[in-house]
């Protein structure tokens, strides 16, 4: 067991230090170490699984793993079905999620989350200091980042947080603070026949919601505005269908109460409270006497003094602002890994984030914060593969249908392919979208999928050309999400024709 | 920044004049904040997909084919004639230092637009302003 092993990485002075190995930092950790990059890696956990230790509550993901698909489940192609396998090169390492699943449903429990991080990490080998916890940074005279730990102090050049999105935030609403949060549930017994108050209206609100359907009396779910859903968003963004089961209660009038109201005041009164909310509409003010309330009212993210050393952050979550790379975007040298991505909110097309709050988007964001890493800081080169002109088109198209990157982060990762009169045509791998299209480089087209919040997502084709704009080409949908048919290959020939020239027929050498 | 804190830093603005607190919480909790930092895009010319956006605090540039035509600052608002039509912005929105920014994606503006419609008249009053504007600068 990884756990087991002698401790790695005692304090000293490192090229890069990682911190965290939930699935972040496990994942980040296992791309730097292929391409060679020298790092230590801290946790301050027992063992490899960071959240999914403990969480979700009621111990199902949310993430689904698909075991029937028609791909070999070591392919690439398995991944777009396959939320909660991280990624390796290895056979073996690849797609270990459907190994440790019990079939009864899709979205793997949270031990067999927990098995298959485990898993990975025994199987790849990656090496972690664990019970090593992360305390106070501040940087030094020569440029390094110091982090006193718990067994000392480290120094590096250059460190990336993966410490998640988990910490319990509470409002500051008057008499917040002396309830339970999202995870400070009690068992579901002790809910038997009694009124429960859910402040907050997301995933987590609806979770607790969903498993204490056979247990409460009553479930109030409140928050100032209405609850979204992802089959209404065509997104991440919402409640997702697996805890909707509250909702239809509510509107089939089974028990539970959906209030879109601001909550005012909690008061203990005996053995109840009394919560003050208040209508945002109608300004109607309503007292609901309950015998429990539970915040699910978010989580922000562990930055201990990171904001004191200048790293600005965002939103409730407090969530470091990031550069398409994932870069502290105030304080250089410190970057970020895993769901606190969600900082970097690239090119929000139609309003609809990237999907880096989750496993399997920001498994990808690691690969590419590694391949940077590696060839910003290290000097790494990586191959880059040469195309031919005739293989352009149908590269793109087979991207398109099956390329995980694109099907996981639309609008936020795309596979970049250069065009170059000299250089002639190279395959340059996945890249954030923002900086194909907003900083400037060679001749050449991305290709990303994308979705627009009511229909079914399509290709997207941005070219740039001669330093001009980037101009996208919107591409047809298809019934089947069959995009490698005569239309998509006709519709990305026309928006390569001033690219691709006779003289770029052949790779160079 | 909290809620309560972004509830009260908007009812300073022209837009969210006539609303209870109750209601720019609503607001807030409806719309998402971004940040970005200086030089950074917020809306693209010519790209399709769009957003309702209302500036917080900082500044940016509207600027066409490259030449900065204005400056939004703290309480201006802007996507919402593409949201409205359904088209691509017009202009690029480039933040001038850092901007901080409320945002509301295009497919949601009709809905809220119709659930608030103090907010709708205030739109309406600024989108009126423009014209004149510009009627009185091509007369």
């Amino acid at each position: 067991m990884a756990e087991l092993e002698p401790k790695p990485f005692p304090p000293g002075r490192y090229p890069l230090i990682v911190v965290g190995s939930g699935p972040g930092g496990l994942q980040l950790t296992y791309c730097l170490t292929r391409l060679g990059i020298d790092h230590a890696v801290l946790s301050q956990d027992d063992a490899p699984g960071g959240m999914f230790r403990r969480w979700p509550v009621f111990q199902r993901m949310l993430s689904w793993t698909k075991p029937y698909t028609g791909f070999d489940r070591s392919s690439r192609e398995y991944e777009r079905y396959d939320w909660n396998s991280l990624l390796a090169e290895e056979e073996s390492c690849r797609g270990v999620m459907p190994g440790v699943m019990d079939g009864t449903s899709y979205f793997p429990s949270r031990p067999e989350m927990e098995r298959g991080l485990v898993l990975f990490a025994e199987r790849t080998g990656v090496r972690v200091r664990y019970g090593c916890r992360w305390e106070t940074t501040r940087k030094d005279a020569g440029g390094d980042l110091v982090l006193g730990t718990s067994d000392g102090e480290y120094r590096a050049p250059i460190v990336v947080f993966a410490v998640g999105v988990a910490q319990p935030f509470r409002p500051p609403i008057p008499g917040l603070a002396d309830v339970p949060h999202y995870g400070e549930l009690r068992s579901v017994e002790s809910y038997a026949d009694r009124r429960v108050f859910i402040i907050g209206k997301q995933n987590s609100g609806f979770e607790i919601a969903s498993g204490l359907l056979p247990w409460a009396r009553q479930i109030i779910l409140a928050s100032p505005s209405p609850a979204k859903l992802s089959v209404n968003t065509h997104s991440l963004v919402g409640v997702r269908a697996r805890y909707v089961q509250p909702y239809e209660d509510s509107v089939l009038a089974g028990g539970v109460i959906i209030l879109d109201a601001s909550i005012e005041e909690l008061k203990r009164a005996g053995t109840v409270y009394q919560v003050s909310t208040r209508n945002a509409r109608e300004n109607l003010s309503l007292v609901v006497e309950v015998d429990d309330v539970i915040a699910a009212t978010g989580f922000t993210a562990p930055l201990r003094d990171l904001p004191e050393l200048g790293v600005r952050t965002v939103g409730q979550s407090r969530l470091p602002v990031q550069t398409p790379f994932w870069e502290s975007a105030s304080v250089p040298g410190i970057y970020f890994a895993g769901t606190i991505n969600q900082g970097s909110q690239g090119m929000m097309k139609h309003g609809i984030p990237s999907n880096s709050g989750a496993v399997q988007g920001y498994r990808y964001n690691a690969r590419v914060l590694a391949r940077h890493l590696a060839q910003a800081h290290f000097g790494v080169k990586t191959a880059r593969r040469p195309m031919a002109a005739d293989e352009v088109i149908p590269f793109m198209c087979a991207e398109a249908r099956y390329g995980p990157e694109l099907w996981h982060q639309r609008s936020y990762l795309a596979h970049v392919i250069s065009i170059d009169a000299d250089r002639g045509i190279v395959d340059e791998g996945i890249s954030p979208l923002a900086t194909f299209v907003d900083l400037e480089g060679p001749d050449g087209a991305a290709i990303a999928l994308e979705s627009n919040g009511h229909d079914d997502l399509y290709p997207i084709v941005y070219v740039r050309r001669h330093g001009a704009a980037v101009k996208e080409h919107l591409l047809p949908g298809h019934p089947l999400l069959d995009f490698e048919r005569d239309e998509h290959r006709s519709a990305i020939a026309a928006a390569l024709e001033p690219l691709l020239s006779p003289s770029l027929s052949r790779p160079r050498s | 920044m909290a809620v309560g804190e972004l509830a009260d830093t908007i009812a300073g603005f022209a837009l969210f004049a006539d609303l209870t607190t109750p209601q720019r919480e609503n607001v807030v909790d409806v719309f998402t904040e971004q940040w970005f930092a200086d030089e950074e895009k917020v809306l693209r010319q010519g790209f399709s997909g769009s957003g309702l956006y209302i500036v917080i605090d900082g500044a940016a540039a509207i600027r066409i084919d490259g030449v900065d035509r204005a400056t939004l600052r703290a309480g201006d608002y802007f996507g919402e004639i593409s949201c409205l039509l359904g088209e691509a912005p017009t202009a690029d929105i480039v933040a001038i230092g850092a901007l901080r920014c409320l945002v509301l994606p295009s497919t949601q503006v009709e809905s809220f637009l119709k659930a608030n419609p103090n907010i709708m008249f205030r739109l309406l009053q600024g989108e009126a302003r423009k014209v004149r504007t510009t009627t009185k600068w091509l007369s």
